[in-house]
């Protein structure tokens, strides 16, 4: 697979590691009443989706920059590749 | 029919002219009493306890392919048991002494072959975590056998013992692992449950879940609407995709895992050999070719099919441990897809929907676990409690904190 990076360009994915679904930088609030719940849904249950999936992979043998991957999870194909950064702070500006 | 060896005789004088069908090919019927979702290995094992130890009748296997088509034709066909922790061990052990009187309870020649695992140790603090693991095993009731390097070199003269990185240090060897004819398994257990009655009905996927009054009541198939008083699903590699037809998300990913081998040789490796300081487990089929694979590719995939850096992985970590095998040539690769569990370990518990059960999250361990996965399984179905040797393959382990873990690499299913 290759993965088109934002900045390098087009790199091997070999070059990085797979950390696994997006959601994992929406960390709940430990203060919350339901924390407990909360960080369970967060740490352990998956929607592991039969198509396309949002997914962090981290540039390990390159700028060491996370980035949030949308793949295809039947036929492996890359729609989109974001700076993780970036679509960190779009979240924040819309909440 | 009974197989035997006079029945091979008596055919084979007459022609061959007498074998009949292993199994019937029945219409579903309108209901029954339970219906298992996913004709595996684990499917057809649960069924056939189901009938033949647990005297249940009135059974239904659906399978949206033909039987036997997913992992249990894809794996490695090892079968062992040497876990550590106390909720996995003593089920992988109660599942070897099942493999071992397997073919008389089946009536079917699986070719349970007993020939040994070899896991090997690369470092002094490696050999002391095997010295552990062996004790544990030997505490399960299971056999282990800590080796020293010159006790492997004997074993096993052909490896490359004095690689300046990875020196082999020790070895644990479990003698009553081995393997198994992986397709064989699924069709005995088919024939068994078949002759107990069970309905096998092929080409026939469960569509979505029939619910009242928060109950699951059947299912609906691309053969009609089914009733049933109990829904067991036991679809390992699609478990989440099954599952969200009735609503619920799991602690699973669904990753990839390959298999490769080897043209045909002469004798070459006696027993199952993995290397301890990359991932490779080796062995030979009674065919001659080399069975072996590694890691996961990594990545959450439904594609039952993997990509070259693993392989590259993989022969790389076969040509340190063997050089000699650098002249052989690759036959055929593939990939199963494995429901990757959050701590490695799988699930057989009630779902919090009556009437609903769940079997799933084998990661890559699930063939050597096929008939104890069906006797535990079918055991919560008919009492409605764990067995003795599952009670700790709970859907709340999460949530209570009762993994199972017994790489230790956390909730991070590619690692496991």
């Amino acid at each position: 697979m290759i993965i088109n990076h934002p900045t390098l360009g087009p790199r091997d994915a070999a070059e990085f590691v797979h950390l696994g679904d997006a959601t994992l930088m929406n960390r709940p609030d430990w203060q919350a009443e339901d924390a407990v719940e909360q960080f369970h849904e967060y740490l352990y249950q998956r929607d592991n989706p039969a198509g396309d999936y949002r997914e962090l992979w981290y540039h390990e043998q390159g700028d060491r920059s996370w980035l949030v991957v949308t793949r295809n999870t039947l036929t492996h194909e890359i729609t989109d590749v974001q700076m993780a950064r970036d679509v960190a702070m779009q979240q924040a500006k819309s909440s | 029919m009974r197989y035997s060896g006079f029945q091979v005789i008596k055919q084979g004088l007459t022609g061959n002219k007498g074998w009949k069908p292993v199994w019937r090919e029945p219409e579903p019927k309108k209901s029954y009493d339970i219906i298992i979702v996913g004709g595996g290995g684990h499917g057809l094992a649960t069924a056939h306890y189901l009938a033949k130890k647990y005297g249940q009748k009135n059974i239904a296997v659906l399978e949206k392919g033909w039987i036997g088509s997913g992992n249990i034709g894809r794996n490695t066909t090892i079968v062992r048991s040497n876990y550590m922790l106390e909720g996995n061990q003593p089920f992988y052990e109660h599942s070897l002494k099942l493999w071992e009187s397997l073919e008389q309870d089946l009536n079917y020649n699986a070719m349970m072959s007993q020939r040994g695992i070899l896991n090997l140790a690369h470092s002094d603090s490696q050999r002391d975590a095997m010295a552990r693991r062996g004790n544990a095993m030997l505490l399960s009731g299971a056999d282990a056998k800590l080796m020293t390097a010159d006790e492997v070199r004997k074993m096993v003269p052909f490896l490359n013992f004095d690689n300046a990185r990875f020196p082999i240090t020790a070895g644990l060897l479990q003698p009553r692992a081995g393997t198994a004819r992986h397709d064989a398994v699924a069709w005995g257990f088919a024939r068994s449950a078949d002759q107990h009655g069970v309905d096998i009905i092929q080409n026939c996927e469960v569509t979505g879940f029939q619910m009242k009054d928060g109950k699951c009541i059947g299912v609906e198939t691309s053969k009609g609407k089914i009733k049933a008083k109990k829904v067991a699903v036991c679809v390992a590699g699609s478990s989440s995709r099954v599952m969200e037809k009735a609503g619920m998300r799991l602690p699973i990913e669904s990753h990839v895992l390959q298999a490769f081998v080897s043209e045909g040789l002469k004798l070459t490796i006696p027993g199952i050999v993995t290397f301890g300081a990359g991932h490779l487990y080796i062995s030979q089929s009674d065919k001659g070719g080399l069975v072996f694979g590694g890691d996961l590719d990594g990545y959450n995939t439904y594609a039952q099919r993997g990509n070259m850096p693993t392989l590259e992985h993989v022969v790389e970590d076969m040509m340190g441990l063997m050089p000699f095998l650098g002249r052989a040539r690759l036959l055929r690769m593939w990939g199963g897809v494995m429901d990757m569990s959050m701590d490695g370990s799988p699930i057989i518990d009630k779902t919090h929907i009556d009437g609903l059960y769940f079997n799933g999250g084998w990661c890559y361990g699930g063939f050597k676990a096929t008939p104890a996965s069906g006797d535990a399984y079918a055991h919560l179905i008919a009492t409605d409690t764990p067995h003795p040797t599952a009670t700790k393959f709970r859907f709340d382990r999460f949530l209570r904190g009762g993994m199972i873990d017994e790489k230790g690499s956390g909730a991070q299913p590619n690692l496991h």
